[in-house]
Order: structure tokens, then C-alpha cells, then sequence
């Protein structure tokens, strides 16, 4: 049977930034190794689930790291437009991460 | 010397002030240098393509007098980098002239300050690219053509640490510096006391954004760092604060695309083979750092180029079959302007707040609007009267938005008020390139005077 979490229920931090003028960084950090390692293992987030889950084309994915010292997961895209062009509207990237918020994970692996 | 510390009270020098109590507790701590970065790319291309700050005037002098003082008082050098958000030459400048003006207003003793500009010349660019050079598009970015480099206003170097290496040598006590990455500040201390690049590098991008390294979550707290020739101890200050080898580790990815490598002027930070231990409660100490060289001496640009001038205007909807139609609504009001001024020479900017205001194309909820909308409106064109007037058309006229079954038919939208505002022009990062040169300090020509 599956066992569907939200992400938000085993991160302790979902945060988005710039990463310099063309990009936004996504890092997902769990407090413990153990969550960690469950939602690696669920493959809930991937290179694939990221994209879908903010519609974008795969090209638009840069990185994709499972960064074991931090326990954290950390993908970055490519913006549109750079940063503060006309229209854009959030300059520090610094919102962009809230439907990861609500991901399900399935974590009966 | 067997180990060197340095406090950074403020992640971005000016954008808000720094916490007055961690900030005297670092000073107790006695370090050997007092250093923060003034600047970022964060704030969008406007301040440096119209050469103004983000930060207000009174919070940069709050700042600048707290180090200076603190500074002068301990007999440390203080170092500042990117001066006043973009690190233009008019910033250093002022950010100078603060440094007097407060020097005179506390009787200070003389002391020695050096400062370096940053900022580059189109002309220097389009050499390099006619000799042949080709200045190099970041993240996915084109190499830079004329065309861009043609609609550029004003470009800047990203200095390594080398101009302050070379104001340090020439024995400043307080340095200024033009546009330079945040951790070449903090390393160029190290290095000049002649610890190794690579623990360096590594000081100074775990303490360039100052609090961010500790938890729980809090800016503007000062912390410590201290170098070994074969490790980095990093201590919040704050009281409340501790940096844990999660805090710790997690910083290493904070704003960047990946958190192994940090490139600057001259090489690249490598941190894949990092260990943390946490050496005491509030005491992280990070060890395995390695620094690479680079083949090609590059340095990072900036650019920002104008589009226009810009007014600002809102709108608000709370009939659901306008929200319905919001796509219609906004249709027409460009119809009416396309009408007004042709299809060309000026642009309408639609945020939908309510619907996808934020992200954009990337809303996963775009078909779930909330119950009620705000509409930010901006209008850009060549001169301030043709922009006020893009924008009053592409604003009013969503109140006037034909849509075949609407109910409420004396107008179609709420205004809080009902004019534009004239907002900063608009601007684009056209240059985030990066370009070789011979000598690392060619950019970036160094000053110093006696203030006193």
C-alpha cells in the first residue's frame, strides 16, 4: 500500500533563489539523513518530476544534485527572461517554490 | 601567524542595517579584519544600468560608521566590497566620501584608504570581440555580439582578489572596493597574510552572506570566521544563533546553481571533498577544501541596458465571469493601444496577480484563479509621456473590455485609484559574459589618500 506524504510535512526548508541574472535555484533540505534518504528512494523528485511539476522543457534544467553533506536535493533552471526585465514577477526568484510544497512522496520504499 | 579571524556583520552591506548587539560581540571577539560585500545581482538590472542604489543612504552610512568605528578603534583593517549594490565608480565614490564625512564628524585619528573601480569601458569590450576574443556567455547566454553590447549602458568587472590584495599591500586600513565577487574579499585578508587560496576562497564564501550560514533563520547577525592553514571555524554571534554543520553545509549552496563549485577571478573554489564537524555548540569547523587554478585568466561582466521609459498601473477584477475571461480583458485593453500607437515601439507587461502574477508560465494552479485578481500593468516606451500614455490605455481599458455576456456593465474593473505612476525605466541584464585579460589587475585600477 502506498504511504503518500507531502513534501512540506519532511523538509525542513523548500526555498527558491537567483543564482545569478539567467537562473533560479530550488534547494529541498531535511533535518534528518534518514527522511533524506527516504525521498531519494521514492524518486519523487527527479530531473523529470521537477520539470513536470513546473511545466518547463528539460532543457530548462541545468543541475540536479542529491547533495549528501547538507541532506538536501537541489535542481536549478533557466529563467525566461534575466532577472527584473519588465513582466518579471518575482526580481530574487525567491518565490517560485511554493507547488513543491504540496508533492506527494510516496514513502513506503 | 597560526590562524586569522575575520566578522562579517551583513550579507549585503546597506539593504537593511546590521544587528547592533552580534555585531559588538565580533568586535569582542577581537578579529584582525572587519569585512562585508555591499552588493548583488539580486536587486535586477535597474541600479546599475542608471547608476543608482537600491539601499537607502541612511542604512549605508549605518553600516559603513559601525565597521569604521569599530575598525579604527581595534586597529583593523575594514574592507568593503561592490560598493552601494552595483559597485559603479560613482558608488565607490560615495561610499568614499561617507567614509570622510564620518571620519570628521568622530575626530578620528588619520588613517590610510584605498579604493578600486570596477566599472569598464563599451569600448575595451568591442576590442576584445573585434580582435577576435570572444567574450563568453554565461548560462546559457550567446557569446556577446555588438548589438548587445550596443544596447548596453553601463558594464562592470567583477574583480577577484586581487586589486585588494594589492590595496592591502600598500597598508590601507579601510578599502573600498568597485564590483568584486562577495568571497574574494574575505580571502584576499587571508591570502595576504599568506594562508592557502583554498581555505581562503572558502572563508570568505561561508562568510559573505554573514548570518545565512547560522540558524535558526535570522540576517543581518554577525559572524566569525577564523582560518587555519587546514581548516575554516565559522561561529555565529548572535546569541540565539548557532552555525551547525547543516547550516553550514546548506550555505555552500545558497544562490548558486551547484553547490560543489564557486568560480571566480583566477579559479575555481572546489568544495565536493568538504567535511563538517561540529567542533563546538555554535562552532562549525569545515575542512577538504581545494582551490583550482584557472588556464585563462577570465573575468565575469555585468551589463544592463535600457528599454524605455516605464509607468506602472493596477487594476482589480472580483466578477468571476471577468476572471473567467482575464485572457479577453487583457486582449482588448492591447487592441485598444495597438490601435493607439501601432504594434510596435512599446510594450505592455500584464502580471495577473491571483492567477499567476508570480510564476508566470510555470503556475501549476494557472486554472484555479482565486476569487478576486490584481492586475499590475506596465507600459514601456521610448520617452515619459508616450509611456504614461501606453499605460493609461493599457490599464483603463480593461475597464472599458467588451466581453459578450458581462453582467456589471457600467465597467468591468476596481481602481484604487485611477492614474499611472511613473516607475524607474526599465532595464535588461544584457551582459553576464565573461572575458580574458593579461593581468588581473588591468580592470581595476587602485587609489589610495589619507583621510585625517
Amino acid at each position: 500500500m502506498n504511504t503518500p506524504k507531502k513534501l512540506a510535512d519532511l523538509a525542513k526548508t523548500i526555498r527558491s533563489k537567483n543564482a545569478g541574472t539567467d537562473k533560479i535555484t530550488f534547494d529541498i533540505i531535511f533535518r534528518e539523513k534518514d527522511t533524506y534518504d527516504l525521498v531519494k528512494r521514492s524518486k519523487a523528485l527527479t530531473r523529470e518530476s521537477v520539470c513536470n511539476v513546473l511545466g518547463i522543457d528539460p532543457e530548462r534544467l541545468t543541475d540536479f544534485v542529491e547533495y549528501d553533506p547538507a541532506n538536501a536535493i537541489k535542481f536549478t533552471i533557466l529563467r525566461e527572461q534575466p532577472s527584473g526585465s519588465p513582466g518579471d514577477g518575482d526580481i530574487f526568484g525567491a518565490q517560485q517554490y511554493a507547488p513543491f510544497l504540496n508533492l506527494e512522496v510516496d514513502i513506503t520504499a | 601567524m597560526q590562524s586569522l579571524k575575520i566578522i562579517c556583520p551583513n550579507g549585503h552591506l546597506g539593504f537593511a542595517p546590521l544587528k547592533t548587539e552580534s555585531f559588538q560581540l565580533g568586535v569582542a571577539a577581537k578579529p584582525d579584519f572587519i569585512a562585508a560585500d555591499s552588493g548583488s545581482d539580486d536587486i535586477g538590472p535597474v541600479p546599475l544600468g542608471s547608476d543608482t542604489c537600491a539601499s537607502p543612504k541612511a542604512w549605508q552610512r549605518h553600516d559603513l560608521e559601525a565597521m569604521l568605528l569599530a575598525a579604527r578603534k581595534a586597529g583593523v583593517p575594514m574592507m568593503i566590497g561592490s560598493a552601494g549594490d552595483t559597485g559603479t565608480n560613482s558608488r565607490v565614490d560615495m561610499y568614499i566620501d561617507m567614509i570622510r564625512e564620518i571620519a570628521t564628524e568622530h575626530n578620528l585619528p588619520p588613517f590610510k584608504v584605498g579604493w578600486f573601480y570596477s566599472e569598464i569601458d563599451k569600448e575595451l569590450v568591442r576590442g576584445k570581440i573585434r580582435s577576435g576574443s570572444a567574450v563568453r556567455g554565461l548560462d546559457a547566454r550567446d557569446d556577446l555580439t555588438e548589438d548587445v553590447l550596443d544596447a548596453t549602458d553601463r558594464i562592470v568587472a567583477m574583480a577577484g582578489v586581487h586589486p585588494f590584495l594589492e590595496l592591502l599591500e600598500a597598508g590601507c586600513d579601510v578599502i573600498i572596493g568597485g564590483r568584486s565577487s562577495d568571497s574574494a574579499i574575505f580571502a584576499s585578508a587571508a591570502m595576504h597574510k599568506g594562508f592557502p587560496e583554498a581555505q581562503s576562497y572558502y572563508l570568505g564564501k561561508v562568510l559573505e552572506c554573514a548570518s545565512f550560514c547560522a540558524e535558526p533563520y535570522g540576517a543581518k547577525e554577525t559572524v566569525l570566521g577564523e582560518i587555519t592553514p587546514d581548516a575554516v571555524d565559522v561561529t555565529a554571534m548572535a546569541p540565539w544563533q548557532r552555525c551547525t554543520i547543516a547550516s553550514v553545509a546548506g550555505h555552500a549552496m545558497y544562490e548558486r546553481s551547484n553547490p560543489f563549485h564557486e568560480f571566480v577571478a583566477g579559479g575555481m573554489l572546489d568544495m565536493t571533498n568538504c567535511h563538517y564537524d561540529q567542533a563546538s555548540e555554535k562552532t562549525t569547523r569545515v575542512t577538504g577544501m581545494e582551490f583550482v587554478p584557472a588556464d585563462e585568466f577570465r573575468v565575469k561582466l555585468e551589463g544592463s541596458g535600457k528599454i524605455g521609459e516605464r509607468y506602472v498601473g493596477m487594476a482589480g477584477i472580483r466578477d468571476p465571469y471577468t476572471i473567467a475571461n482575464i485572457d479577453e480583458v487583457i486582449a482588448w485593453a492591447r487592441t485598444q493601444t495597438e490601435e493607439r500607437f501601432g504594434k510596435e515601439g512599446w510594450e505592455l507587461h500584464y502580471n495577473v496577480f491571483g492567477r499567476n502574477g508570480i510564476m508566470g508560465d510555470m503556475e501549476p494552479q494557472i486554472d484555479r484563479p482565486s476569487h478576486e485578481l490584481c492586475i499590475i500593468v506596465q507600459g514601456v516606451a521610448p520617452t515619459l509621456e508616450m509611456a504614461e500614455e501606453v499605460t493609461m490605455t493599457g490599464t483603463r481599458q480593461l475597464f472599458y473590455a467588451r466581453l459578450p455576456d458581462v453582467k456589471g456593465t457600467a465597467g468591468g474593473v476596481s481602481f484604487i485609484f485611477d492614474e499611472v505612476m511613473q516607475a524607474s525605466p526599465a532595464y535588461r541584464w544584457t551582459i553576464n559574459h565573461t572575458m580574458a585579460v593579461d593581468d588581473p589587475l588591468e580592470l581595476f585600477p587602485t587609489h589610495t589618500a589619507i583621510i585625517g
